[in-house]
């Protein structure tokens, strides 16, 4: 059952909204992210790439088709704690299979309703900030003080946290709606190794779709591991936090890279991708989450409307070995890249949507032919 | 990609006259079009028959033509101005059949002229249902099962193979005109017959019916390297089966998982895409099984549309200038995203409020019409309302919608309250038949115990609207509740959670039995007060440039508030009959007026299809209802130099008093005066101080009143409520018994207010005025002489500027009055008088000391803007100063002229009245009379014919007039069809004439004359007493077929002018420019931006 009554989220300049709980009762902390999708809340609260953070909706009305099975990004969520103006507790949806309150308090996310969520838009604009939801302690001062004392996210490998303990094959394709088209295998197959550090299950089903035959690795997987799987191609996941604290992955990623096997990137594992080749990682003023996020591919001037969901970007503006492909067409921060000699490339944001925008999917076929071109 | 520099100007279509369907979305799409492609340096051309749109302004655009949109009025501009290119997809489908017509008839190719936007083959695709069908069909996308008939017999095939109940939807018509749904066979042969008719290729779509399915709109752009986005997506509250123009609808789509919503998303693209739509916007419907999921296809809008209004207003994202840019070369990517600034229009807004839109109806002006919801539109106006959740946003919406509701109940009307709750039967049978009522029903529903799972099953309507709903009225008991224990149970907790869910005092003063301003005054003292949150396109994201607000009750207020001198312009909310594009047009003028007098303008309207609330119109903008707890709340906040109320209407009128007495700054013509012209007494001793007269009249408080004063005057007597506009529930009666039935309508239309009974002046003249005032001297805009006799009202009545056949010293003696009335009432601003003149009597019928519906007319006959130069006069400014001193007296002649949506309505009298009916007006002009009411008339739709035979039929009193008009279309050469008593009466005359039988006397008989397409033009005068049954069907099946009416013996005779002028020698067309002998003012330079706090 989940929570109804008072709840509490102090942030750590000392703001304080007082709500009502609307998921699991508890205590949570984490860096405050405001998202603007306006659809695919459960698929947000179910990306491994959220752990350690306090999602904050900015659109106002949440909850409105409730949850179904097929939604779920990965094995359950991860989000520290979830932030809406207006929570729905009766969905309306052919697909729901429960509220979003109720799975919420399945899955232990504390959650509050009833404050202006803009308002901290506003704040989280202006710089970053940490934040304390709590159902159970409703003490400012105490929540203020406990929120003060964490700890930040800098510097800590959350994607370790988050990965697989072991690997396993995976083999579904895109989730069908009534009216959709069987997915069909057909052609020629290759094996892909996809390194888990908090993967989103649509890039393995984009992956599928493309025609890759795929074996999931944990984060930690070594270099022989890899190649065991006899891999045509590494893919490098999404996942939570700090890129420059994955170090272990780094001398990995070279190896297999010079054996030139092709490599495809995404989100963390593009940033990977920059450490590996002499580029870094910075944080970012608030970082881009939401399904509107506009880039320019620089060879054709043509702009994808992107979802997207970091907080660090790459920095390769002086890099000899990495060309940028992708900028972001507001704030100009690098959305891709390739290397000039290696066949590796990289996007910063989500070509497998869910949520958002789906016009990138076509990134897993370029990786395709990339493995292609090199057989 | 830069603009393109091989072509050099740019030719745009308006929309025309304002129909049912057609609004002043289009006038909001063109000047924003207009302006955009001055911008970049084209020679912008525009054609627009309708002078009351800021588009036709002559600083709007460099050549304008106020000429009939008809392809051969059209080619003659082609001709003249040689235009490089064509931009057909911001003037409605009137702007894109013309050009369609246009490409057609191989006009464009003759002129050279180039379709930018949308080319032709798309624009085939798009709107023809066959093509598009099969194109639907290639990409794999869902359409329901459907067939397309040219005939009546492959319609019935098509039916054969679908079955019942289909949707019948005619190719190329507006608004879904002449569509519907077919439950049984004869349904279908008359609906099919109809949209046979009215179709512009006899298309029809006879089509699965999918009432009751989910309906969902996306608002697509794409540019010409094929970047291609989703500005919006809005959710029917209303399912299929209700034309989205009558539906409530809602922004964002708000019950699609993510997936869903790709999956439309996905599907919009691949539309636009193989439809070919170039670059601009579109606007696609689907329509989505509730119990499956399964994603119907429903129909594109290849251009810009009455929902690209409603999204650029609820997400801020200007469609139709960025349109208009990127038709010109630009792509998505190149162009800034006008509210931030520094980021790009290449990109999804995002929101972070709800949106809702409640469309506003006129059936109580059209007695006898279907009021039943179909996919044919009905509805006349919309109001949109802002707010962070959905309950919030209904109840503003609702408020704002100006038709006596505070909100979701608990107010006047709320027969709950009123104990006298509907029986179940009737609740069903309202919930059952989609209508203009239904969301109050809802509300009684659920009142009666109905629960939302039964609610859903008798309306489709999706639970996930019905859900808020119940809850209000949950919360509604414990206002209710609370309201029983009078001050104690007026709590600060109880009061701040109602104004979150939407509640307005109003309805709380209701529930507390208080007055509105002492539940503000509590509200206040427990410091519950809006705040303001702006429209920025990305959620916050973004630092925003442009004020653009709303108000909700949270925490954090983030309008800024300026200490410069500014002034507050209430515009006129929904339009409805009797107020519309006219009072927005003068709204603008006075937000351009500040403008160049550095003066800051704050804007406050509630209607999304308006020039005025453009987000650069005026310096602040917010978007809320006109009602004296929401306007309070702005001028509380911004504390402005002064508020002008006398633009928009009767809407901010109606406020003056509420916003006077609580100390709010009114300027121009005080509300005393205003008053004073307004109450029957006062306005009595005004005239006889002034030695003026008006029809003898008496003024009542009650039925029994009424009768002993139209005894006493004898009747005919004019009835009609006081405080209303567009003489609405206005009835000339001729005995007690319509007496009766009116004294009821009156006291319906404004209860509680005094009622007026006039003596009715039978054959007068009558003159509108309209003057301008700085409380030194007065100077008169244009006298209108009408064409109808007085009786009919004024919106509906054609005029003409300068008078046609009023004497010297008549006009002489209307202009020493206008100006006494003028000083005597000390107006500040502008007034329009109502004069009827008979024989040489001059009556005063109305002085209304505001901005009147003719204006823009007026403005424009004699190029001199009066709304702008009122505007600046109200600030302090004198006309000396402005450098208006003197009556100019225009040697063009200007006809302004009414359009009707009696089509709309079939089986509804087009007779006219005093109660206004005209949805719009268009204006032609020439040198002479003849010429520009022939022009005037094609631009009104009405096809005057220059041969063929016209039937007369005549009330008796009429008879002996008519036989100069039959006279003049015998000599033109036309062949006269008359009914018995207008047959003998014109055969005595000696005119030829061929006799028809009445309805009653037999076949064939005068319906299967005008059915089988004999009868090219009907006169037929109503008579006056008792407009009789059988001419209200000849005249109403006339209109159903397109074939002109006309019902005045003067517009008879205005008619045969115009032919005769037509038969004499073609008409030129020549730009407004060229009449006023002006030309355009290069653009005003960039204002600063204000950021935002």
């Amino acid at each position: 059952m989940p929570e109804s009554g008072p709840a509490l989220l102090v942030l750590e300049d000392g703001q304080v909204f007082r709500g009502r709980a609307c998921g699991a009762a508890g205590e949570r902390i984490g860096e405050l992210v405001f998202n603007t999708a306006m659809t695919g809340y459960q698929e947000i609260l179910t990306d491994p790439s959220y752990r350690g953070q306090v999602v904050v909706m900015t659109y106002p009305l949440i909850g409105n088709y409730g949850t179904n099975p097929a939604d779920e990004e990965s094995r359950g969520t991860f989000t520290e704690a979830f932030v809406v103006r207006e929570m729905c507790w009766q969905p309306s949806s052919h697909r729901s299979t429960e509220s979003l309150p109720e799975y919420l308090a399945r899955n232990g996310v504390v959650a509050i309703e009833g404050i202006d969520t803009r308002q901290i838009t506003r704040r989280v604009r202006d710089g970053l900030v940490r934040g304390i939801v709590s159902t159970v302690d409703l003490d400012e001062r105490s929540l203020l003080e406990k929120v003060r004392r964490s700890p930040g996210l800098d510097g800590i490998d959350l994607a370790s946290t988050v990965t697989c303990d072991k690997s396993y094959e995976w083999s579904e394709g895109y989730v069908r709606l009534t009216g959709d088209a069987p997915f069909e295998r057909r052609g020629k197959r290759y094996r892909v190794a996809a390194i888990d550090f908090g993967v989103k299950r649509n890039i393995l089903r984009g992956l599928v779709e493309t025609g890759f035959d795929v074996t999931v690795l944990p984060a930690k997987a070594s270099v022989a591991e890899i190649l065991a799987t006899r891999p045509d191609g590494l893919f490098l996941s999404n996942g939570p936090g700090d890129p420059a604290a994955v170090k272990h992955a780094f001398p990995t990623v070279r190896a297999i890279a010079e054996k030139r096997i092709p490599i495809f990137g995404i989100c963390l594992g593009h940033q990977i991708l920059g450490h590996v080749f002499n580029a870094t990682t910075r944080k970012m003023p608030f970082g881009h989450h939401g399904a509107n996020h506009p880039v320019q591919d620089l060879t054709t001037g043509k702009v994808e409307i992107t979802s997207q969901n970091h907080s660090y970007e790459v920095v390769a503006d002086r890099v000899a070995e990495l060309e940028v492909t992708h900028r972001n067409l507001n704030d100009g921060s690098i959305e891709g890249m390739r290397h000039r000699e290696l066949p590796v490339f990289s996007v910063q944001y989500h070509p497998e949507a869910s949520p958002g925008p789906r016009e990138a999917q076509y990134l897993f076929g370029r990786f395709r032919e990339l493995v292609e071109s090199v057989r | 990609m830069p603009k393109r520099t091989d072509i050099s100007s740019i030719l745009i279509i308006g929309s025309g006259p304002i129909v049912i369907g057609q609004a002043c979305e289009f006038d909001y799409s063109g000047t924003q079009a207009c302006k955009a492609l001055r911008e970049e340096g084209y020679r912008v051309l525009l054609v627009n028959s309708n002078p009351a749109t800021i588009m036709t302004d002559t600083d709007t655009a460099d050549r304008i033509y106020v000429e009939p949109i008809t392809p051969e009025a059209v080619e003659k501009i082609l001709a003249k101005e040689k235009p490089d290119a064509l931009l057909p997809t911001l003037g409605g489908q009137t702007g894109l059949n013309t050009a369609v017509k246009l490409y057609e008839s191989g006009a464009l190719e003759r002129h050279g002229v180039e379709m930018i936007g949308a080319k032709y083959e798309a624009i085939r695709k798009g709107e023809d249902r066959d093509l598009f069908r099969a194109a639907m069909l290639r990409i794999g996308l869902d359409v329901p099962k459907s067939g397309i008939a040219h005939s009546i017999e492959e319609a019935r095939a098509v039916l054969a193979e679908i079955g019942l109940p289909c949707v019948i939807r005619p190719a190329y018509t507006l608004g879904g005109a002449g569509g519907g749904i077919a439950y049984n066979v004869e349904e279908f042969e008359a609906i099919a017959e109809r949209g046979l008719s009215l179709s512009m290729k006899s298309e029809i779509l006879v089509e699965q019916s999918i009432a009751g399915w989910k309906e969902f709109e996306m608002e697509v752009m794409r540019d010409k390297k094929d970047n291609a986005l989703i500005v919006c997506s809005i959710e029917n509250f209303d399912p299929m089966g209700v034309h989205t123009g009558d539906s409530i609808t809602v922004a964002p789509a708000q019950t699609l998982t993510d997936r869903e919503y790709q999956r439309m998303r996905d599907a919009s693209l691949a539309i636009i895409r193989e439809i070919g739509v170039e670059t601009g916007g579109s606007n696609i419907q689907f329509a989505i099984d509730p119990r499956t999921g399964r994603m119907v296809i429903i129909e594109m809008n290849p251009r810009v549309s009455r929902s690209s209004a409603l999204a650029s207003k609820a997400t801020g994202y200007p469609i139709a200038r960025i349109a208009a840019k990127l038709a010109c070369g630009y792509t998505l990517d190149e162009l800034p995203n006008d509210i931030t600034k520094d980021t790009k229009a290449s990109f999804e807004p995002t929101i972070d409020y709800c949106v809702v839109k409640i469309p506003r109806f006129a059936f109580e002006k059209f007695p006898g019409s279907d009021t039943t919801l179909t996919t044919q539109m009905k509805s006349v106006g919309e109001v949109m309302a802002i707010g962070r959740t959905f309950p919030e946003a209904f109840q503003k919406a609702l408020r704002g919608l100006e038709v006596g509701r505070s909100g979701l109940g608990l107010d006047r009307k709320d027969q709950y309250l009123a104990g006298d709750l509907p029986a179940r039967d009737q609740i069903l049978a309202k919930l059952r038949t989609p209508n203009s009522e239904r969301v109050h029903y809802l509300r009684y529903a659920l009142r009666s115990g109905m629960t939302v799972q039964e609610i859903a099953d008798a309306t489709k309507i999706d639970p996930w609207f019905l859900r808020p709903l119940a809850e209000l009225v949950e919360f509604e008991d414990r206002l209710i509740a609370a309201g029983k224990r009078g001050d104690d149970g007026l709590v600060a907790d109880l009061l701040r959670d109602a104004k979150r869910r939407g509640y307005s005092d109003r309805q709380i003063a209701t529930v507390f039995s208080k007055t509105e301003h002492e539940v503000r005054e509590a509200r206040k003292r427990f410091g519950i007060e809006p705040a303001y949150k702006l429209v920025d396109t990305c959620a916050a994201e973004f630092h925003a440039k442009t004020p653009y607000y709303y108000s909700t009750y949270e925490p954090q207020d983030e309008a800024r508030v300026s200490d410069r001198k500014k002034i507050v312009i209430l515009g006129g909310g929904p339009n409805r009959i009797g107020q519309g594009i006219e009072f927005d047009y003068c709204c603008v003028h006075a937000a351009f007026a500040m403008r160049e007098l550095g003066i800051e303008s704050i804007m406050v309207n509630s209607n999304p299809e308006t020039v005025s609330t453009d987000f650069d119109t005026s310096d602040l903008l917010f978007f809320e209802p006109l009602t004296g707890e929401d306007v309070l709340n702005i001028i509380e906040r911004e504390k402005p130099a002064g508020v002008i109320v006398q633009f928009g209407g009767q809407t901010p009128l109606n406020l003056a008093r509420q916003l006077h007495d609580a100390g709010a700054p009114l300027i121009g013509t005080s509300v005393e005066s205003i008053e004073r012209a307004e109450d029957r007494d006062l306005f009595a001793k005004l005239l006889k101080k002034l030695k003026l007269q008006c029809p003898a009249n008496g003024i009542a408080l009650s039925k029994a009143e009424a009768r002993r004063i139209a005894k006493r005057l004898g009747f005919p007597v004019l009835v009609r409520p006081s405080f209303v506009l567009g003489g609405r529930a206005m009835r000339i009666v001729y005995d007690d018994q319509q007496l009766d039935a009116s004294l009821e309508d009156a006291i319906e239309a404004a209860p509680d207010k005094p009622i007026l009974v006039d003596k009715f002046l039978e054959d007068a003249i009558e003159v509108d005025v309209d003057c301008i005032s700085d409380g030194k001297m007065s100077v008169i805009g244009g006298i209108m002489e009408h064409i109808e006799e007085a009786g009919i009202h004024s919106g509906d009545s054609t005029c003409a500027i300068p008078p046609y056949s009023l004497g010297r010293a008549i006009c002489d003696q209307i202009r020493a009055a206008t100006h006494a009335l003028a000083k005597e009432l000390s107006v500040i601003g502008l007034m329009n008088v109502q004069y009827a003149v008979k024989g040489d009597q001059l009556y005063v019928l109305e002085v209304n000391p505001r901005a009147s519906r003719t204006v823009p007319y007026v403005s424009k006959a004699i190029g001199v803007p009066l709304a702008k130069l009122a505007a600046k006069v109200m600030v302090g400014k004198s006309l000396k100063e402005l450098g208006f001193t003197q009556e100019i007296v225009p040697k063009h002649v200007s006809v302004k002229m009414p359009v009707f949506p009696f089509v709309k309505f079939p089986g509804v009298d087009t007779i006219l009245g005093p109660e206004m009916k005209s949805t719009g007006e268009v204006m032609g002009i020439d040198k002479e009379f003849g010429l520009a009411f022939a022009k005037a008339a094609m631009g009104a739709g009405m096809q005057l014919p220059r041969h063929g035979r016209v039937f007369l039929s005549v009330k008796d009193a009429d008879k002996r007039n008519i036989l100069p008009v039959a006279r003049n279309l015998v000599d033109l050469g036309f062949q006269i069809v008359a009914t018995d008593g207008t047959y003998q009466a014109l055969r005595a005359a000696g005119i030829d004439a061929e006799r028809v039988n009445k309805v009653q006397e037999g076949r064939p008989n005068i319906l299967d004359l005008l059915a089988n397409r004999d009868i090219q033009l009907v006169i037929n005068t109503p008579h006056g007493r008792n407009p009789r049954a059988d001419d209200a069907r000849i005249r109403s099946r006339a209109v159903q077929l397109g074939v002109p009416v006309i019902t005045t013996l003067s517009g008879a005779q205005a008619a045969v002018n115009g032919i005769g002028a037509l038969k004499r020698r073609d008409y030129d067309v020549t730009a407004l420019h060229d009449w006023l002998g002006v030309t355009v003012k290069p653009l005003p330079p960039k204002l600063p931006v204000h950021e935002s706090r």
